[in-house]
């Protein structure tokens, strides 16, 4: 290495001294290990959600956030793991949960009355630690509260589940932890299924469905989309071919959800 | 045969020192009587040095500057018998209760779980004094030569078999405990060791002194041989403290629980026990008003004055600091409302947990950290806002408990199962199920409708267009009670007509999506609609 280089390597090493050791010195990236959500298109398109690392998922009401969440404990509690929900606004419906496979049981269920009970409740259970999963659910808390509550509070959560088996997952109407999220998951609703609907009826320039005896929610289509995403996957697999040539653009899926009482749809 | 016995000299002083350790550096002297009439009955040595002495008045003691004064404690000594017994079923299984401050342990077997007989006397010495008591400790081959040589030498004394006249001699003859006229009759002769006495013709001292004189010659001798009354082993562990003065803050009163519990899980874990739960109790100040007792305005069985709580444990646990904690938060959450002058402590023994973790289970909770956790959130939310959910055997739309938080290897074995969970996989191309979110109490609505089926709808500020609508699903029950349902359910798709500056919870804060999916329920009973919840 010339004089020159070294020079300008040692100027560097010592002006960034304070604040980062060994500037120059090769890190492996630690390989994230992914625990699958239980929807197939959301882990084809990032993997799964990613352990020790915070994780968003954000959209307005009805786009499937919580259909979303629910697929994840489902997920987590199938594979035997404690999950732990802490809900700002008591939404929480155990009986689609358990309807949707959630082993109630294996759920701790923190019904908290605003942000600041939900965000002490989640501090708590994080310093406890042993859970497999932890998600905070602020989708109905409005965004203007959201926003109030500092960054470095979702930087102390990060750092508290980092190097732990832990999910932390965070559900709300718009993203607020910057980068401290290690994936960004945003929803939104397209259009909704219903069965046996009747013919549309035009009136006077609006448009007017009538319900119909035997009417029911078929489930909606969601469009996922990742804003951000920097965990690895740790594993690779073989995908089907329904999973290759799924309605997958780059970095966003569009999946459907299905109701309890019309069944498991195969697509 | 070897037997070995327990002393705990000074007893009184000893349970009372045991309550508080700061007092066994400090010249103290316990006080019995009926004032005026207090007398010294207990010193330590401190106290006899400064020349404080058995029988003194309590004016007399209070003038000795730097010496503790203390009422007898009936509750101490009954505490601190209770951890006596608690060491000698530590060691053997067969124990006599021979005396408030004395016990008899049964050594036969012991040898090999515990090495030599001097080694069982030092491990003794080692257990009373992680219980808070300084002990002395004899063997001998006969149950009455162990009990007066434990009272007649410090420390730990091994007496070999067929050599117990040897060291008894030395002793006064008053550790025989003769009767009053006998003590009499034998001063008048000179007799003052038990040598001596033992020297004395058996015959002759039969004809003086009767059945009394043969008995104490026997012991005299180390001759005496009687058998063993096994005591059965208690099964209840409880510690209380009487306060001079009444405690109010929960910092003075976290300490004095701490040193219960420190006695407590000491006692616990000489018996390789834990604790399943806590029961506290304090008995509070009374509080006057106008110079009469606000109790004597309430029956006996109501009168309040005594708080009482109990922690239930999902595992047992002897870690006194853990279980401090749990007690600090419970405290916190409901607190007693009056000065505390006593404070009892008791422990539901169990045994203790015994686990062994699978290499390929996925981990849970620490049971112990987990329960602190909880009980720190109950703080924050409130103990009825935490727990697992778990739905009723009933068709009321929403209705669900709260139950008990346990870990799954917990709730497995409480159900009789082998606590360890069946994994399963979710299918690999699961579609994820359409969720609901509760609008938790309903929120009011105001629907148009137009041939019965929803048109418009109000609620919370927002106005709305229904694009699509399923129902009605009429839904009833529970019509033998007083509270029935009886409800219209619609599913109803809703365009929405919301001013950007309400959009909040129930409105959509993005621009692209002014829609929303939400069920609302006619309620005939109280004939008015409600928004149950959203699909999300």
């Amino acid at each position: 290495m010339s004089s020159k280089t070294s020079a300008l390597r040692l100027q560097v090493e010592s002006s960034l001294a304070a604040r980062v050791a060994s500037p120059f010195q090769y890190r492996d990236q630690p390989i994230v290990e992914m625990a699958l959500t239980g929807v197939a298109p959301i882990d084809l398109l990032t993997g799964g959600l990613p352990r020790g690392s915070l994780t968003e998922i954000y959209g307005p009401p009805c786009s499937g956030r919580a259909s979303l969440l629910v697929s994840a404990l489902a997920s987590r509690t199938a594979a035997s793991e404690v999950c732990a929900l802490v809900d700002a606004h008591d939404a929480f419906d155990p009986n689609s949960a358990e309807a949707a496979g959630v082993r109630l049981q294996q759920l701790l269920w923190v019904r908290c009355r605003n942000v600041d009970q939900a965000l002490r409740a989640t501090d708590l259970l994080i310093q406890g630690g042993g859970f497999g999963m932890i998600a905070l659910d602020l989708g109905d808390t409005p965004a203007r509260l959201v926003r109030y509550v500092p960054l470095q509070v979702w930087f102390r959560f990060r750092r508290a589940v980092e190097h732990t088996p832990t999910i932390f997952l965070v559900i709300e109407q718009e993203s607020n932890a910057k980068t401290c999220a290690s994936l960004v998951l945003s929803l939104h609703s397209q259009e909704t299924r219903w069965a046996q609907t009747s013919e549309r009826a035009e009136s006077g320039g609006e448009i007017l469905l009538p319900h119909s005896p035997g009417c029911l929610l078929d489930g909606w289509k969601i469009h996922a989309e990742t804003i951000r995403s920097s965990a690895k996957q740790k594993e690779r697999r073989l995908f089907t071919l329904d999973e290759i040539f799924a309605d997958a653009r780059g970095d966003s899926i569009d999946f459907e959800t299905a109701v309890m009482w019309g069944g498991i749809r195969k697509r | 045969m070897a037997f070995a016995s327990i002393f705990v000299p000074n007893f009184s002083l000893q349970a009372v020192v045991r309550a508080e350790s700061a007092l066994c550096e400090r010249a103290l002297a316990l006080i019995e009587g009926n004032p005026p009439l207090c007398s010294v009955i207990a010193i330590n040595e401190k106290a006899a040095q400064m020349g404080i002495g058995i029988a003194m008045t309590k004016t007399d003691a209070e003038q000795f500057a730097g010496a503790e004064i203390r009422p007898r404690s009936l509750a101490q000594e009954k505490t601190a018998h209770a951890a006596l017994l608690d060491i000698g079923w530590s060691v053997s299984p067969r124990i006599e209760d021979t005396a408030q401050d004395a016990i008899v342990l049964d050594l036969s077997g012991l040898t090999s779980l515990f090495g030599a007989e001097k080694e069982i006397g030092a491990h003794l010495i080692e257990r009373s004094a992680a219980c808070g008591l300084r002990v002395n400790v004899a063997i001998a081959s006969n149950i009455d030569t162990a009990l007066i040589a434990a009272r007649g030498f410090v420390g730990i004394t091994v007496i070999p078999p067929g050599e117990e006249a040897q060291p008894l001699s030395r002793l006064p003859v008053g550790a025989l405990s003769p009767s009053i006229e006998t003590a009499e009759t034998l001063s008048r002769w000179g007799v003052v060791t038990c040598g001596d006495f033992a020297k004395l013709p058996i015959l002759e001292l039969s004809e003086r002194l009767g059945q009394e004189g043969v008995r104490l010659h026997a012991l005299a001798r180390g001759a005496s041989a009687r058998s063993i009354a096994i005591a059965e082993p208690a099964h209840f562990f409880e510690e209380e403290m009487e306060l001079d003065d009444a405690v109010e803050e929960l910092d003075p009163l976290s300490f004095l629980l701490g040193r219960l519990l420190d006695q407590l899980c000491a006692r616990l874990a000489a018996r390789s026990l834990g604790a399943a739960a806590i029961r506290v109790r304090f008995e509070l100040e009374p509080s006057f008003e106008n110079g009469v007792d606000i109790r004597e305005a309430f029956p006996a069985e109501k009168r309040p004055g005594v708080y009482a709580k109990e922690i239930q444990l999902p595992v047992s646990a002897r870690d006194s600091k853990m279980l401090l904690k749990l007690l600090r938060l419970r405290l916190q959450l409901n607190p007693p409302g009056a000065p505390i002058q006593k404070i009892m402590l008791a422990a539901e023994a169990a045994r203790p947990r015994a686990t062994q973790g699978g290499l390929f289970l996925p981990s849970f909770p620490d049971p112990e950290k987990l329960e602190l956790t909880i009980a720190r959130i109950a703080q924050v939310v409130g103990e009825e806002n935490i727990g697992s959910p778990s739905l009723t055997d009933t068709y009321r739309p929403g209705d669900f408990q709260m139950r008990r938080f346990l870990t799954p290897r917990e709730a497995a074995k409480a159900d009789g199962g082998s606590g360890v969970c069946q994994k399963t996989t979710k299918h690999a191309d699961a579609q994820a199920m359409t969720s609901f979110r509760v609008f938790r109490p309903a929120v009011p609505a105001k629907l148009d409708l137009h041939a019965g089926c929803p048109t418009r709808v109000a609620f919370q500020g927002l106005r709305g267009e229904v694009i699509a609508a399923s129902g009605p699903w009429r839904t009833s029950g529970d019509w033998w009670r007083e509270d029935p349902w009886q409800q219209d359910e619609w599913d109803l798709e809703i365009h929405f007509q919301a001013a950007p500056e309400q959009r909040d919870r129930f409105s959509s804060a993005d621009l692209r999506s002014n829609s929303g999916i939400y069920r609302f329920y006619y309620d005939s009973l109280r004939r008015g609609w409600f928004v149950r919840g959203v699909y999300d």
